[in-house]
């Protein structure tokens, strides 16, 4: 190799590296950019939750203040915020019947796709085919029928209707479908059969542990979807007494807040919604970006 | 292999556990989803108000669509109006969406940049996407806020780099209204959509790049192509899919907008200018007893779900498992072929 050849190929090698440089340089800013637009209106939540009312009204701060504690014994004892926020009866119920509906969206939907998996049957690929098809149908599309028939039922005001459909979650059947497809051979259920265990036990006793990777990521996802719902509690529970509302109901009449007039208190309301579903957040990260690039689940 | 004999016998043993595990699913789906859908058709053929028991037959859908009497235009023009502020508010956010998500998941994926902490970031950019929709609402009404004397962060900020101004004598802010105004308003419902579904898209569209074969990016960089090259020639076409996915899902999620624009106001009341179908079906029900427009609420409900039944049949149609239907055609086949077989040789099978 000449003398000559070896600069030319230096030249190339160092530009190619300098441009690879300068291009991760200039993207690394601009995901700076993007996670401080990502964490600002957060970060703004929280450092005003600390602040008094009249701080918040004059200007911006990077810092937190002391008014924490003040803020606080406002949202739990001024007579306005009672009124329309209870945070522990928002967490009680929002809890509750988002830990019902997850149990039951994960154990049907982990039934009904066991049973179309693994067990030859008539209507097995018809059936598999209306839970494609159903699995696009929106709750706000059936929500006038849906209210019609829960009045008529007298179901109005209580909170079956927002627990039971979750046995029915054609999203969460297609996923865990998939997953059998793909890691549950159905010689270990002729193994069992061989040993007398009972079709059910089978179910509960060996598919359930062999799925747990399907079922954490799924009932992560279902969890947050009920703790988020918004709109169905808000249909159904039509003229509940504050005790047994939910978390973003009560959230959602701080929204009308010229009444109540204590900005930092908002702040430290909305904070005390938000807060313990960032925390939740950023322990299961991992397994919640995994599960979005496996199945993409939208709401 | 299992022969036909004993297949035939494992069906029979064991076909009603199919049933039964699947029955569960069917019974709730039925009361809870279909009833309510097929109950969601029939309101949408009876009256409104006092009138709910009495039998309509179309009227319903045609003072929507076409209006007639002055009092029925109201809910003709309404019906437009939130159908119009449903796409305006869907296209202004998917658009920015999709542009920031494709370049973002192009990025992450590139082997050759050395980005530090692609975990965190990505783990950020999600984080918006798990808030609850209503405290979103909520949090970005107090932040906008564009009161003279107590403006939100938003306006202070902007008073800050000089763009707000203050007056004065009277010490009162010139905010941007970022409530009451149509566009401001707009905007700012746009940008949270677009804050909170970004990263959810980039995710989605990642795991699209890394499905594709990485011989072909390879290739490409042997043969010198530059990233722009390697986008419109490789990335882009072997992407369609997931991305008309995307496209499809995004579309029936905006169809069904509901938190944000029925919250972001502070009067309790949704402003004309954002309202979208889903609020107003939803304000329709949930009148008062005797004002209530049950009837109408009924047929949007059903126009809404026409318009969602084309959508997801195109996304049905683009995500269905070829491979399952490839095989399928190939056993159909050969059933035929064996069949064929079996008749040359008199119908002994051999």
């Amino acid at each position: 190799m000449s003398d000559n050849m070896k600069s030319v190929y230096g030249n190339v090698k160092d530009n190619y590296s300098f441009k690879i440089k300068l291009k991760s340089g200039i993207l690394v800013l601009w995901f700076i950019i993007l996670t401080i637009i990502c964490l600002l209106p957060i970060y703004i939540l929280v450092i005003n939750a600390t602040r008094s009312h009249t701080d918040i009204a004059n200007g911006l701060s990077i810092l937190p203040s002391d008014y924490l504690k003040k803020n606080w014994s406002t949202v739990f004892t001024k007579p306005e915020f009672k009124l329309i926020f209870s945070a522990f009866h928002g967490y009680k119920n929002s809890l509750l019947i988002t830990v019902c509906s997850t149990f039951l969206t994960v154990f049907f939907s982990a039934l009904t796709a066991y049973g179309i998996h693994v067990y030859d049957f008539k209507l097995k690929e018809i059936s598999y085919s209306v839970i494609l098809l159903v699995m696009m149908v929106p709750m706000q599309v059936t929500s006038a029928g849906f209210i019609a028939f829960m009045s008529d039922l007298k179901l109005t005001n209580t909170y079956w209707p927002l627990i039971l459909p979750a046995i029915a979650a054609p999203g969460v059947v297609y996923f865990m479908r998939s997953y059998m497809k793909s890691s549950f051979p159905l010689d270990i259920v002729e193994a069992a059969r061989i040993d007398g265990c009972g079709e059910f036990r089978t179910f509960v006793s060996i598919a359930i542990p062999m799925m747990k990777p399907a079922i954490a990521v799924q009932a992560i996802f279902a969890f947050i979807a009920s703790w988020n719902n918004f709109y169905t509690p808000n249909m159904i529970l039509i003229s509940v007494d504050l005790k047994q509302k939910t978390l973003p109901m009560m959230v959602s009449a701080l929204q009308s807040s010229d009444k109540l007039n204590d900005y930092g208190a908002i702040y430290l309301a909305i904070a005390l919604a938000i807060i313990p579903i960032i925390i939740a957040y950023v322990f299961l990260s991992r397994f919640i970006i995994a599960g979005v690039a496996l199945g993409g689940v939208k709401e | 292999m299992a022969s036909g004999a004993q297949r035939r016998i494992k069906s029979i043993s064991y076909a009603k556990y199919g049933y039964l595990f699947i029955l569960p699913f069917f019974l709730v789906y039925f009361f809870f989803q279909m009833w309510p859908l097929i109950n969601t058709f029939i309101v949408s053929f009876h009256g409104n108000g006092k009138n709910v028991e009495a039998w309509v037959g179309l009227q319903n859908y045609k003072d929507i669509l076409f209006g007639g009497t002055r009092k029925v235009r109201v809910i003709h023009e309404s019906f437009f109006q939130c159908l119009r502020n449903t796409v305006i508010l869907w296209v202004g956010n998917f658009i920015p969406q999709l542009a920031l998500s494709l370049s973002l998941a192009v990025w992450f994926t590139e082997a050759q940049l050395k980005i530090p902490g692609k975990g965190f970031f990505k783990i950020v950019m999600y984080l918006p996407n798990i808030i609850t929709a209503a405290s979103v609402a909520v949090l970005f009404l107090q932040l906008c806020g564009q009161s003279e004397q107590t403006p939100g962060a938003i306006n202070l900020i902007l008073y800050k780099l000089g763009i707000v101004t203050r007056d004065p004598g009277s010490k009162l802010y010139d905010c941007i209204p970022f409530i009451d105004g149509v566009w401001q308003s707009r905007i700012v419902i746009m940008f949270i959509q677009t804050w909170m579904w970004f990263g959810n898209t980039m995710i989605m569209l990642m795991s699209g790049i890394q499905g594709i074969n990485p011989s072909l990016f390879e290739a490409a960089s042997i043969d010198g192509a530059s990233s722009g090259q390697v986008f419109r020639k490789i990335t882009l076409p072997l992407l369609t899919p997931i991305m008309a996915y995307t496209l499809i899902t995004s579309m029936i999620g905006g169809l069904q907008m509901f938190d944000i624009p029925f919250l972001y106001n502070n009067t309790g009341t949704p402003k004309d200018h954002i309202k979208t179908v889903a609020v107003m079906i939803f304000q329709y029900f949930h009148a008062q007893a005797d004002e209530n427009k049950m009837g109408y609420a009924g047929a949007t409900s059903v126009l809404l779900f026409f318009i969602t039944l084309a959508l997801g049949l195109i996304a049905f149609y683009l995500t269905r498992d070829k491979d399952e239907i490839a095989k399928k055609k190939q056993r159909k086949k050969i059933a035929q072929q064996a069949k064929r077989e079996s008749k040359q040789f008199g119908g002994i099978s051999i």
